[in-house]
């Protein structure tokens, strides 16, 4: 399969910029071949056209049928859990990460040094110590 | 009726309320120009009423201590010995025959020592900053306070990192969001910038050689520099250590390196 994931009615996508940036909304409708019809209640996203440019498509679809009132979107939207499992998802975490990477102040980075360096000390102690080990067995 | 707010206005008195001060009474005809006259003012702002000086009496006058017109000074070097009398007010030496043009006055020009000092809103009491100047570039620093010239007051703390009570430039300085708690702090009055300025030795004794030479161009650490630097680190540094892997922090130098942007940091 060269594309997995499908431009449908339901299917849930994240918006990676302009005004709604980092939200989730659902595409309710086709508008024409640039533009669709998209709605988020449950992400503060006013039922709106936006361009596909600016939506990337994730894994989750809500059963919904075409052009459907907000109130049946966040109905269906709210049964199929798609927040709670859009917070789980690694796509998710990633951005999470990615936000408080840059929110972290001068002091936070020495303390994320320091960490890293004990950490990594204490990888490479282990695996030398099971390299020794196998070098004693050969 | 009449009583009782007699009686109202005692109870008030009693406190003495303190009046807002009141806007100008005198609108503004054009720029410069006011609608009542200087007399009108008067009576406008009652200052008839608020006479605080009465006329000296005889007593007070004869109290009155008068600068003295002549000083009394003695001879030295080679006349040495005996006294000369100094006039306080001398007579000009030269009276010049033509009017000589007065220059305009200045306007809102200060001297340095009565301008404005500014502090950038992010450098408070306790804040670290980072030292970009200087033979402390890099360094990681603690904000005590600002001086009258506008420098601030910064200590390494010594024992840290080497950098002792010295002024830093508020432009060359990134302030970081840490920040200690110093409000218990006492920092010593004498550490002003009089204490910090750079002092020259003017003695030149006009030898044709070694006219270039300077005489002081290493600094000297006096004992007084000594103290300051300890009374002032023994209150921050327990402070320093309850907040944990801060001493490591102010131990450390802050550098770039690849894929580090300086505005993309949040600092």
């Amino acid at each position: 399969m060269v594309f997995k994931r499908y431009v449908e009615i339901g299917r849930v996508a994240y918006i990676s910029f302009g005004p709604h940036a980092g939200s989730l909304v659902a595409i309710v409708d086709v508008i024409d071949q640039n533009r669709a019809l998209v709605d988020g209640p449950c992400t503060g996203v006013k039922r709106q056209s936006m361009p596909f440019k600016c939506m990337q498509l994730t894994d989750y679809v809500i059963k919904v049928p075409h052009s459907a009132r907000q109130k049946f979107v966040r109905r269906a939207w709210e049964k199929a859990q798609v927040t709670e499992k859009w917070a789980g998802s690694n796509w998710a975490k990633k951005i999470e990460a990615r936000q408080k990477r840059a929110q972290m102040s001068d002091f936070d980075r020495f303390k994320v040094m320091k960490a890293k360096r004990m950490r990594n000390k204490i990888i490479k102690h282990e695996v030398k110590k099971l390299q020794k080990e196998a070098a004693k067995k050969a | 009726m009449y009583m009782s707010l007699y009686r109202l206005m005692a109870e008030g008195d009693k406190k003495k309320v303190a009046k807002k001060a009141h806007c100008s009474r005198n609108p503004v005809l054009a720029r410069g120009i006011g609608r009542y006259s200087r007399t009108a003012m008067y009576a406008r702002r009652a200052m008839y009423k608020r006479k605080t000086k009465t006329t000296e009496t005889k007593i007070e006058k004869k109290m009155k201590v008068k600068t003295p017109s002549t000083i009394t000074k003695t001879v030295g070097g080679d006349k040495n010995g005996g006294t000369r009398v100094v006039k306080m007010r001398k007579m000009p030496r030269y009276y010049p025959t033509e009017d000589v043009p007065h220059k305009l006055k200045n306007h809102g020009k200060k001297p340095f020592s009565q301008h404005k000092r500014n502090l950038r809103a992010t450098i408070t009491p306790g804040t670290v900053l980072v030292l970009l100047t200087g033979r402390h570039r890099g360094k990681r620093v603690v904000f005590l306070k600002q001086l009258s010239s506008g420098l601030l007051l910064v200590t390494g703390p010594l024992a840290l990192n080497r950098v002792p009570l010295r002024r830093a430039h508020q432009k060359f300085v990134i302030a970081t969001a840490t920040k200690v708690d110093i409000s218990g702090m006492k920092i010593p009055k004498t550490l002003s910038d009089a204490y910090f300025k750079k002092k020259r030795l003017r003695r030149p004794r006009h030898q044709e050689g070694e006219i270039f030479d300077t005489e002081k161009e290493k600094y000297q650490l006096t004992v007084q520099r000594k103290e300051d630097q300890k009374a002032v680190d023994s209150q921050l540094l327990p402070l320093i250590k309850k907040v944990p892997q801060l001493k490591g922090y102010l131990r450390s130098s802050f550098c770039l390196s690849n894929g580090v942007y300086p505005h993309k940091l949040v600092f």
